[in-house]
């Protein structure tokens, strides 16, 4: 399977950037961390925008190298900048025309782009008429109409407030299921990967943390040992049945079944998030309770993460979960790998 | 009225010089300012300071240096450019370069790297990027510096008398002609030329302002 290598070096005042990755170029790869840890100079390394002493791979291409540096405009990324920054004399047409005049592989098909993005209604009107969310997704839409063999995104949803982010992440989903160049999304919203994101890299001032597939990264507890609340299972589960009298959607995954309420689907597969503060575990299996997800499990592994807290991970038939409980239950009950619990599964998001 | 034929030969003179300079002045003054806006050059300062010179220096300065620098002696021996049409543009070239390159200057600032960002990683090479981003974003620094260059032109008198003279038809300019016209005490034919000068310049300055402001309500 092919890679974007990087061995990326750069040191500024008061910021270091130190990162070796191998980057899959299938999927979505997500790139988390704070604000100020580096993610968008990671971008704009790969982009060529930022000079440094890096090596950069795509494939068996050479893009950058201790000898040679292929500039910008010959690197074949679509690059979605914070801001949407459309050229204003151009109309939306104007703006996607622009990026397909300068493709280099085959012509892209601007109609089907602006249908996917859906801003077909919007070709004739002037950037500064449209609301940031249409600005982002023309801006999604002319970056890709540059036929890129790898789609960048840095923060696409950050210049968005609530209302717009939330209209906006069908668009994103929709990208995530009919692109098939490699997507690497950077964001500092764990919610906003957990949605997307195949594959994880948490950056940290300059390094890189950890890194893989995402629900096993999010669920690994040296991750997390500066911020526990991050810990998380991600689930992408089958929709297996509806109560309607209930109200109650049946989600089928590789450790059982969950109930959750929620309006019938109309997919047949839903991403879940459970939050690793919403588990808790008993010895025996509680009946006379009002939680509805009670799941058998096996301790996997029993980390220390401080603050007086400890991470469970748990074995569900061939999936993972993660939980959080105190250092005092966890003495309480004697957790230690092998033994057999039951997680009690009080809260469950329905990410897409 | 009887001079009135050689008056407006001195006025269609000023407007043809006007006109030819501003035209060397964008195509030199464009590069030139684009240089200046992008160059991380630690020296670009010293190109900076030369350009702004012609805002300090009393004309006459100039003029005597390019007296000396066109004359049969000088840059291009035994080829004078002194006292012709061509002395006077390269001379108002340079007069009114900072009238130029300052706006256009301040414009190419102002569009900033990101849009030029943008256009490379959709694939457009650096010239590309200058032709197809830089020059419509700047284009109001355009309009400001060629009206800037046109007016300023208009107005010389000190670069002319040194290197220009007084030849009808070749470097008779408009203020050259009124100020023989008040040395002369011919002021009818002064009044004429100047209210002349005065319709042409505020009809100039009239169209910009109102052609600006036009832009600012379409684009609010």
């Amino acid at each position: 399977m092919s890679t974007l290598d990087l061995n990326c070096r750069l040191q500024r005042s008061g910021f270091c950037l130190d990162v070796a990755l191998s980057l899959p170029l299938t999927g979505v790869t997500g790139v988390y961390g704070p604000s100020g840890c580096g993610k968008t100079t990671l971008l704009r390394i790969i982009a060529g925008l930022e000079s440094s002493d890096s090596s950069v791979n795509f494939g068996d291409q050479v893009w950058q190298s201790p000898e040679q540096f292929l500039e910008p405009h010959k690197r074949s990324v679509g690059y979605v900048f914070q801001q949407p920054g459309l050229f204003s004399y151009l109309s939306v047409r104007g703006n996607l025309e622009y990026a397909r005049k300068r493709a280099a592989g085959q012509s892209t098909d601007i109609a089907a782009l602006s249908e996917l993005l859906g801003i077909s209604k919007l070709m004739e009107r002037m950037p500064d008429t449209l609301s940031g969310g249409e600005q982002q997704r023309v801006a999604i839409a002319r970056a890709l109409a540059s036929g890129p063999q790898i789609l960048l995104m840095d923060e696409p949803l950050a210049s968005l407030d609530a209302a717009r982010k939330t209209e906006f992440l069908p668009y994103l989903q929709s990208l995530h299921d009919e692109l098939s160049i490699p997507v690497i999304y950077v964001s500092h919203a764990i919610d906003e990967i957990a949605r997307i994101a195949d594959n994880l890299v948490v950056l940290h001032e300059g390094s890189v943390v950890a890194e893989g597939a995402l629900s096993s990264v999010l669920s690994s507890a040296n991750l997390f040992r500066s911020d526990v609340s991050l810990a998380r299972t991600v689930i992408d589960a089958q929709v297996s049945g509806f109560e309607a009298d209930d109200g109650l959607t049946i989600l089928r995954f590789d450790g059982g079944e969950l109930l959750v309420t929620m309006p019938q689907p109309d997919t047949e597969c839903v991403r879940l998030q459970i939050a690793a503060s919403d588990i808790s575990l008993t010895l025996v299996e509680q009946s006379d309770t009002s939680i509805l997800n009670i799941l058998p499990a096996q301790v996997a592994a029993v980390d220390e993460v401080g603050s007086g807290r400890v991470l469970v991970t748990l074995l569900v038939g061939s999936s993972q979960l993660v939980a959080q409980v105190s250092s005092r239950s966890a003495q309480q009950l004697r957790l230690a790998e092998g033994l057999q619990v039951y997680a009690q599964i009080k809260g469950v998001a329905v990410l897409a | 009225m009887r001079i009135v034929a050689p008056d407006l030969e001195a006025i269609l003179l000023t407007l043809r010089l006007a006109f030819i300079s501003t035209l060397v002045l964008l195509v030199i003054g464009t590069p030139l300012a684009w240089w200046l806006a992008r160059s991380r050059n630690r020296f670009s300062f010293i190109v900076d300071a030369l350009v702004a010179l012609p805002l300090v220096l009393p004309p006459t300065v100039l003029g005597f240096y390019l007296l000396i620098s066109l004359g049969p002696q000088g840059l291009f021996s035994g080829f004078s450019l002194a006292f012709t049409f061509t002395g006077l543009v390269v001379g108002s070239v340079i007069y009114s370069l900072p009238f130029v390159v300052q706006p256009l200057r301040d414009a190419f600032t102002s569009i900033g790297d990101r849009p030029l960002e943008v256009a490379a990683t959709l694939g457009a090479s650096p010239s590309d990027r200058f032709f197809s981003v830089a020059l419509p974003l700047a284009r109001r620094g355009f309009l400001t510096a060629a009206v800037l260059a046109f007016a300023h032109t208009l107005g010389e008198f000190g670069v002319v008398l040194m290197i220009g003279g007084n030849i009808p038809g070749e470097t008779r300019v408009a203020s050259i002609a009124i100020y023989e016209h008040v040395e002369t005490l011919n002021y009818g034919a002064a009044h004429f030329l100047s209210f002349g000068m005065l319709m042409i310049s505020f009809g100039l300055l009239a169209l910009v302002y109102a052609t600006n402001r036009r832009a600012g309500v379409l684009r609010a």
